[in-house]
């Protein structure tokens, strides 16, 4: 081969990688974007493929660990390659307020009073309320702990803790590990001393205090005996029981609650479908197919009336489980989530 | 003859020019872009000019004038880029926790018109000062306050640069430790991974393709492929900790995951290849009779060795450790999945900053210092090494 | 008595099935230069490591000055070793390559540095002493490689072919660089070569290896003048052969009929008996040409092919059964192809082998 066509011929691969580079997520292939895990197999089953089937669309799926700055470059690049996304309450606030999302229209979703109060928003609808709180095997520990003061009781429930590695949760767990009541917990947080009072109950598990950060961590170490107890996201923990027979017990009081929505990113080439996905997946009969994949909470009060009670006994919003239940303070964590995960973070290193 | 010089060089241009173009874009422009998010700091004042001008003469210690306030407004409802604002407002909550719910109160306050003069009505903390010496320290627009922050410094009310206080932020031991554990990991490496070339270069035929496949595995393997095995392998309850307590070799279970000690066995393992195949590879070319001959000078194998094959393998020696440590730097994954939390490393500080908080000069600040101290490091260690004539003619 | 230096006694060594080196015997005599000559893979490279202690023999013993060193250490053999592609330290200045034995051996500064000098005077490479290897001529490097193996005064220098990837002019005048310093230092040099022409300029002794075995280990002139086996007639230089049985003897003189049915006078030996089968060879150069017969041993031959090779001409010959080389001064006549002849073997040139 001439130089002369090595050349024509670089470039014509290079045009060839250029027009790669620039080719935009293929209109008309909605893709919905979950957390994974038994969540996501779930939502495959009741949402995606009857969406599909149904309006004739195809769906890809891919998943995610959060992250807001994920969510942040994706827009900001220009022709996002998700266009639904399922994101935490803080996500979800931060990004309406930043705009990288698209208002949604509610007319074809349905009456907002038909849903719970805190999964309503201009940007965003709830779609799953998950608790985190503390679990244990009820098989290695028949006698297992009621409180998270029960979680600090060394003497009482020798072996090692599990936390999820970052502040939010953590913080809240400590305090109530130190007797402060549900009610009272983010009043405390949001004075120095509180910070304070929270990383010092920390501290008191030295050693015996590890570490997790994706949720199906706990569950492992649960089951491999690594830890005593662990806080961990209730679905999971149901999950495991239903699946491989174990007897993991989730203690309801003093659990966090969250909401988890529906986004469409800003900019998505697949709008209208998006918008009629996230329609398709908040109707009453749609979600009401949920709690048997997944014990999380749903946002469509129609829908809750009509999962069965054996399933909906397991779910966060149940009456009953949301006693002493926390709800998780959205608005403090916007303001304090960067200040505190560096104060987190330093703690962290210097232990 | 002009024109043939010319056209030779034409064609040396466009054959280099596809390198030089990925170079530029995929390398010098991220890296322009990341120097200039650390030291440039526009976010407030673009939204903020008429602020900027009020709060120029105000004393930082007296409740906000009366124009500062009116000023806020008057801004807010001028700001139509909703990014933008975001923007301003995670910068301003970098600084002074509580200025995004304040902001978005203030925001839908200001939409309405009957909003003003005065901010007190919407929230009191407009109130309090340090939200407006938040406004008035981001009104630079060059700034060093996340290099700054970086290595746990910062300007107090002076302006002379001061240590953060004590619990706030540990960037600096982060920093210490991320390269003292890449430093231990290039020592393991070398240590196991010397020997092992040298076993390598010496045999042939299938037992070096079996021993080249047994290094190469764990780069073919997924990393959480990897790590589960590392996780089955060294949990107490694991293949390693039974294996010792069943021969009763200790009496209970090592802590060998979730440790200082899983990290630099994981990290060891998966940067061997990258210190086992340039030593190799430099072996391989050492003819095969210097040791003989060394021996026949009168030199014990021993000393041999020091004198003849160890210097001559330096070269691929260094190149592996400079491999290594420098891939060892940037790890998070591993560290994040078998270490514990005091093993944490900066890169997993540089994500935070980026994939969680989406501040981005605070993670490129992060970048920067540590792309400097890789660089010294690297100028002095070829400074050292040069001096050893390492990498000389063979 | 002769007083040996070195000697093999049994020495064998096998790789799997392979005797690479058979039940050798040799006796190397002190301040002797022997040449181990033969094809490649006839064992001479490999005695040669057993001596300088890199593999083990298999079998048999090896002793230097009467002490058997089979368990020493190479590194305690005190043995110069030269080989084939120098084996010189790339990392180390000319200096440091000669010092480089003795700085081993624990010398002092300044000694190491006056014997360095004076190891580099010898090969006449004072001026480049501060130079690294890859910075100078093969022969230079070679030079630097016998410097580094002579200038810890060992009493034994061994070469592995040291000149082979030298060209030929210089491979001459190292050969008699090397013969020089043979003589002025009086050492006993074991030198490893295929090529036959360097061990007959260089040696004393010539041991000739066929298959791990020694053919004849002689002077080289009677290597060449008097091959004991057919392998070292037709190794060393050119021959003619012709094969024949004895027919009788006169005197100091034995009778051959050839193969073709002449007959031959040859210079008789012991043990010639009648009818023995043996092999009669003449170097070409012996070989007398003449149009008119000569006396005896005259047979008539076509002249196919004369070749001009500088100094001399090569004559292919055909006689009645076989075909004969013959090398002829440049200043004789000059054959045409085709002319009848007659080739002369004179008696005392004529040598006679077993077959």
């Amino acid at each position: 081969m001439t130089i002369k066509n090595g050349i024509r011929g670089f470039g014509l691969v290079s045009a060839a990688i250029l027009a790669f580079a620039a080719t935009p997520g293929l209109a008309g292939d909605l893709t919905i974007v979950g957390w994974g895990g038994a969540t996501q197999d779930g939502q495959r089953e009741a949402y995606f493929k009857p969406f599909a089937a149904k309006e004739g669309i195809k769906v890809l799926e891919d998943s995610w660990d959060g992250g807001y700055g994920v969510l942040q470059s994706k827009v900001n690049a220009g022709n996002p390659n998700w266009d639904v996304v399922q994101v935490e309450s803080e996500e979800l606030v931060l990004g309406c307020a930043d705009g990288i999302y698209e208002k949604l229209d509610w007319a074809q979703i349905g009456p907002k009073e038909d849903f719970l109060e805190e999964s309503v928003s201009d940007c965003g609808i709830g779609t799953l309320t998950s608790g985190t709180g503390l679990a244990y095997d009820s098989e290695k520990l028949p006698d297992g702990p009621k409180s998270w003061v029960d979680f600090w009781d060394l003497k009482k429930y020798p072996g090692k803790r599990a936390l999820r590695k970052g502040p939010k949760y953590t913080l809240e767990f400590a305090l109530m590990g130190d007797g402060v009541p549900a009610d009272k917990v983010y009043e405390v947080l949001a004075t120095p001393e509180g910070v304070d009072r929270a990383f010092k109950k920390l501290e008191e598990l030295g050693p015996n205090l590890i570490w997790w950060e994706a949720g199906a961590q706990p569950i492992q170490y649960l089951a491999s005996g690594e830890v005593a107890m662990s806080a961990a996201y209730n679905g999971r923990v149901s999950n495991v029981n239903a699946k491989e027979g174990k007897k993991f017990v989730f203690v309801w009081p003093g659990n966090v609650v969250a909401t988890d929505s529906w986004v469409i990113l800003k900019g998505s080439a697949n709008k209208e479908a998006a918008q009629k996905a996230i329609a398709f997946m908040s109707q009453p009969e749609n979600q009401a197919k949920m709690p048997k994949y997944v014990a999380y909470g749903i946002t469509n009060k129609k829908a809750a009336a009509e999962v069965p009670p054996e399933l909906e006994k397991n779910l966060p919003t149940n009456v009953d489980n949301l006693k002493g239940a926390l709800p998780l303070g959205v608005d403090f964590w916007i303001d304090n989530n960067e200040s505190l995960t560096q104060r987190f973070n330093a703690w962290l290193a210097t232990r | 003859m002009m024109a043939r010089l010319w056209n030779r060089r034409t064609r040396a241009f466009l054959l280099v020019m596809p390198m030089a173009l990925f170079i530029a874009v995929f390398f010098v422009w991220p890296l322009v872009i990341m120097v200039k998010q650390s030291v440039s700091d526009t976010a407030v004042l673009q939204i903020l000019p008429r602020t900027a001008d009020e709060v120029a003469g105000w004393d930082r210690a007296s409740p906000p004038s009366e124009a500062m306030q009116a000023a806020l407004i008057a801004d807010l409802r001028a700001a139509t880029d909703e990014k933008a604002v975001g923007d301003m407002v995670r910068r301003l909550n970098s600084a002074q926790s509580g200025f995004r719910t304040l902001m978005s109160k203030t925001i839908s306050a200001v939409a309405k018109p009957e909003t003003g003069p005065l901010l007190a009505p919407v929230d009191k903390r407009w109130m309090q000062p340090p939200y407006w010496i938040a406004i008035a320290d981001a009104l630079e627009p060059r700034t060093d306050r996340y290099l700054l922050a970086a290595v746990d410094l910062e300007r107090d009310a002076t302006g002379d640069i001061t240590q953060m206080p004590e619990g706030s932020s540990a960037n600096r031991l982060i920093f210490g430790r991320t390269f003292w554990i890449a430093g231990l990991v290039t020592l393991f490496c070398v240590l196991i991974g010397y020997p092992y070339a040298l076993l390598i270069a010496a045999s042939t035929g299938t037992t070096r393709a079996i021993l080249l496949a047994a290094v190469l595995l764990p780069l073919w393997t997924s990393l959480l492929v990897r790590t589960a095995a590392w996780f089955i392998l060294l949990q107490e309850q694991g293949l390693i900790n039974g294996f010792l307590l069943s021969t009763g070799v200790i009496a209970s279970p090592l802590a060998l995951i979730f440790n200082r000690t899983g990290v630099v066995i994981a990290m060891t393992h998966v940067l061997l290849p990258l210190m086992v195949l340039p030593i190799y590879s430099v072996l391989v070319t050492i003819p095969t009779n210097l040791m003989p001959a060394a021996t026949s000078l009168g030199a014990h194998p021993l000393r041999a060795f020091v004198h003849v094959m160890l210097p001559l393998s330096l070269r691929g020696v260094v190149s592996g450790m400079l491999l290594v440590f420098m891939t060892a730097v940037g790890y998070y994954i591993t560290p994040a999945l078998v270490g514990g939390a005091g093993d944490q490393m900066i890169s997993a500080i540089i994500a935070f900053y980026s994939t969680q908080t989406a501040n981005w000069s605070m993670a490129s600040a992060l970048g920067m210092v540590l792309l400097a101290i890789t660089l010294v490091l690297y100028v002095v260690y070829a400074q050292l090494s040069g001096r050893n004539s390492i990498g000389g003619r063979m | 008595m002769a007083d040996f230096h070195i000697r093999l006694d049994g020495v064998t060594k096998t790789y799997g099935s392979l005797r690479v080196v058979d039940n050798l015997r040799l006796d190397i005599i002190r301040g002797e230069f022997l040449s181990l000559l033969g094809p490649s893979g006839s064992g001479k490279t490999t005695i040669l490591m057993m001596l300088a202690g890199f593999q083990d023999a298999s079998e048999g013993t090896i002793y230097v000055d009467g002490n058997m060193i089979n368990d020493i250490p190479s590194h305690k053999r005190n043995m110069g070793v030269v080989f084939q592609s120098y084996a010189l330290f790339p990392h180390m200045s000319v200096a440091q390559n000669v010092a480089f034995p003795l700085k081993m051996r624990g010398f002092g500064r300044s000694d190491i540095r006056e014997r360095v000098e004076r190891a580099l005077d010898m090969v006449q490479l004072s001026t480049m002493k501060d130079r690294k290897p890859s910075q100078l001529s093969g022969g230079q490097q070679q030079r630097v490689a016998l410097a580094r193996a002579l200038v810890f005064e060992p009493g034994v220098v061994l070469m592995d072919e040291p000149l082979g990837a030298l060209d030929k002019q210089l491979r001459e005048q190292m050969q008699l660089d090397i013969r020089e310093l043979h003589a002025r230092l009086g050492l006993t040099i074991v030198f490893v070569t295929h090529d036959q022409s360097e061990a007959l300029t260089m040696s004393d002794r010539i041991a000739v290896f066929n298959k791990g075995r020694i053919e004849q280990i002689d002077t080289p002139r009677m290597i060449y003048d008097h091959p004991a086996t057919r392998f070292v007639a037709e190794f060393i230089g050119e021959t003619n052969l012709m094969e024949g049985e004895i027919a009788g003897r006169e005197g100091d003189e034995a009778m051959v009929r050839l193969s073709d049915g002449c007959m031959m006078r040859v210079r008789a030996r012991d043990g010639l008996e009648r009818g023995a089968k043996v092999l009669v060879t003449i170097r070409p150069e012996k070989v007398e040409l003449s149009d008119p017969p000569a006396a005896a041993n005259s047979f008539p031959v076509t002249v196919s092919d004369t070749i001009y090779q500088g100094d001399h001409f090569r004559v292919q010959l055909q006689g009645a059964g076989q075909r004969f080389i013959a090398r002829r001064d440049r200043r004789a006549a000059e054959w045409p192809q085709g002319a009848r002849l007659h080739a002369t073997f004179a008696a005392d040139d004529c040598w006679v082998i077993a077959p």
